[in-house]
């Protein structure tokens, strides 16, 4: 008898979800073309002025590239939940904050890469300064990342409830002000020759401890919503 | 496995279990038993609590009131989990991925049986020349046939089935009633909820009548 390892379910989610997307691949182009519209539209609202839209621009991309994975959010338990996948996780003799950490770590690979290469693009587009492209990067690649494990884990309790985009954004909104603020922050703070390390360290610093409270918060919420 | 799981027979126990939502109960007080090798019908009308009971007993619902163990274990504890295989209304199958696909998905969470193979279960459950269809394209049937081949494939002891003779087929009855045979002779142990309707190949199993 071979009993599963602790990775064995880990890999089996991870590739299942990469599977999915691949096979969907329409779907995770969404956020992508999202975010470009948005920052494309900005220029026309706002006007020509080379000199504003180079102030606002590291900002524009952040707020655009958050926003759009929240498009992919909602649905992240949804279908699981829906077709009794989710059910035979919980039910597994594996460790669910594990599995979740897989399925956390999907969601991100899925929808935050392709955002990942736009997102300077977008800058570029924007007129976003070159010195402070790689920053921007920076705090695209923390943010993201902390949007993904914060939201997963208020998805996992709004999974089970009809309609819950409107719940989980508001829900959202308050856990991801400071991250906004430090991300744009550190790229403001580049822009004007500042020392810009103190915002991403912070932000790194909350990353490493969502990292490991996340999945343990999302596997106890979906046993709540599974019990409901 | 666990340690203690070899020696005791007794696979399920349950005192005086019962269950009910917002003060309406849905399970009487219950007592019963299930040992290694054992298949038990649970039976009911509609409403009568069968899924419920399931549910219970597989950790995804806490009783109101009363005790069971799964080998010793209370439900949803990792001993009991590893015991445990439910097979649900919804099948836990994933439309866009193969059945193949869905089976590996299956042996990453719970594990494989020695010697089986995700193929070697498909050919059995009637699917050669289907292992690499989109689990959506498949029938209702043959979507229930994926399903008994990841739970065959596995290697839990307690078999807790809800209606896994809908949407079969006389064949696919029959095969149910094969697996079951097989997986009682391995020392496993069964609840098979039904609205009767089934004729057992075996001597008559013991039922579990739930109608309050």
């Amino acid at each position: 008898m071979t009993s599963p390892s602790l990775f064995s379910g880990f890999l089996a989610i991870l590739q299942r979800d990469l599977l999915l997307a691949w096979r969907r691949r329409g779907d995770a182009a969404m956020p992508v073309l999202y975010a470009m519209i948005v920052a494309i539209l900005f220029p026309f609202a706002l006007g020509p002025d080379h000199q504003l839209l180079a102030r606002v621009s590291g900002g524009i991309v952040l707020v655009t590239v958050l926003l759009a994975m929240l498009l992919a959010l909602d649905n992240l338990f949804r279908s699981d939940l829906e077709d009794g996948v989710l059910a035979q996780m919980v039910l597994a003799p594996q460790s669910l904050s594990f599995l979740m950490a897989a399925r956390i770590l999907a969601y991100w690979l899925v929808t935050a890469c392709p955002l990942l290469i736009a997102g300077p693009i977008l800058g570029y587009m924007l007129g976003l300064p070159a010195q402070a492209q790689p920053v921007l990067f920076l705090a695209l690649v923390l943010s993201s990342a902390l949007l993904a494990l914060l939201g997963s884990m208020l998805a996992a309790l709004t999974a089970g409830t009809r309609r819950s985009g409107m719940l989980l954004s508001l829900m959202l909104l308050p856990l991801i002000v400071p991250v906004v603020i430090f991300a744009a922050g550190a790229v403001s703070a580049v822009e004007q020759g500042l020392p810009w390390i103190a915002p991403l360290a912070w932000l790194s610093a909350t990353l490493a401890l969502t990292l490991v409270l996340a999945p343990v918060a999302c596997a106890t919420a979906l046993r709540i919503t599974l019990d409901a | 496995m666990s340690h203690f799981s070899t020696d005791a027979r007794t696979l399920v126990e349950a005192h005086a279990l019962a269950f009910s939502r917002r003060d309406e109960p849905i399970l009487r007080p219950l007592d019963f038993h299930l040992e290694a090798g054992e298949l038990s019908f649970v039976e009911g009308d509609n409403g009568s609590g069968k899924t419920t009971l399931l549910n219970i007993l597989a950790g995804l619902l806490r009783p109101s009131s009363g005790e069971v163990r799964i080998s010793g274990y209370p439900p949803g504890t990792d001993g009991a989990r590893a015991e445990t295989r439910l097979l649900g209304h919804q099948l836990g199958l994933k439309g866009d991925l193969s059945a193949r696909e869905n089976l590996r998905v299956s042996v990453g969470l719970y594990g494989c049986r020695k010697g089986m193979t995700a193929d070697l279960c498909l050919t059995e459950v009637g699917l050669r020349g289907f292992e690499d269809e989109p689990v959506r394209s498949l029938s209702a049937g043959q979507k229930k046939r994926v399903a008994l081949a990841a739970l065959n494939l596995g290697n839990a002891r307690l078999w807790l089935l809800d209606e896994p003779f809908a949407n079969l087929d006389r064949t696919g009855i029959d095969l149910v009633n094969i697996m079951l045979d097989r997986h009682l002779q391995r020392g496993g142990a069964a609840l098979v909820t039904t609205h009767g309707a089934v004729s057992f190949r075996q001597e008559e199993p013991r039922k579990l009548r739930l109608n309050l």
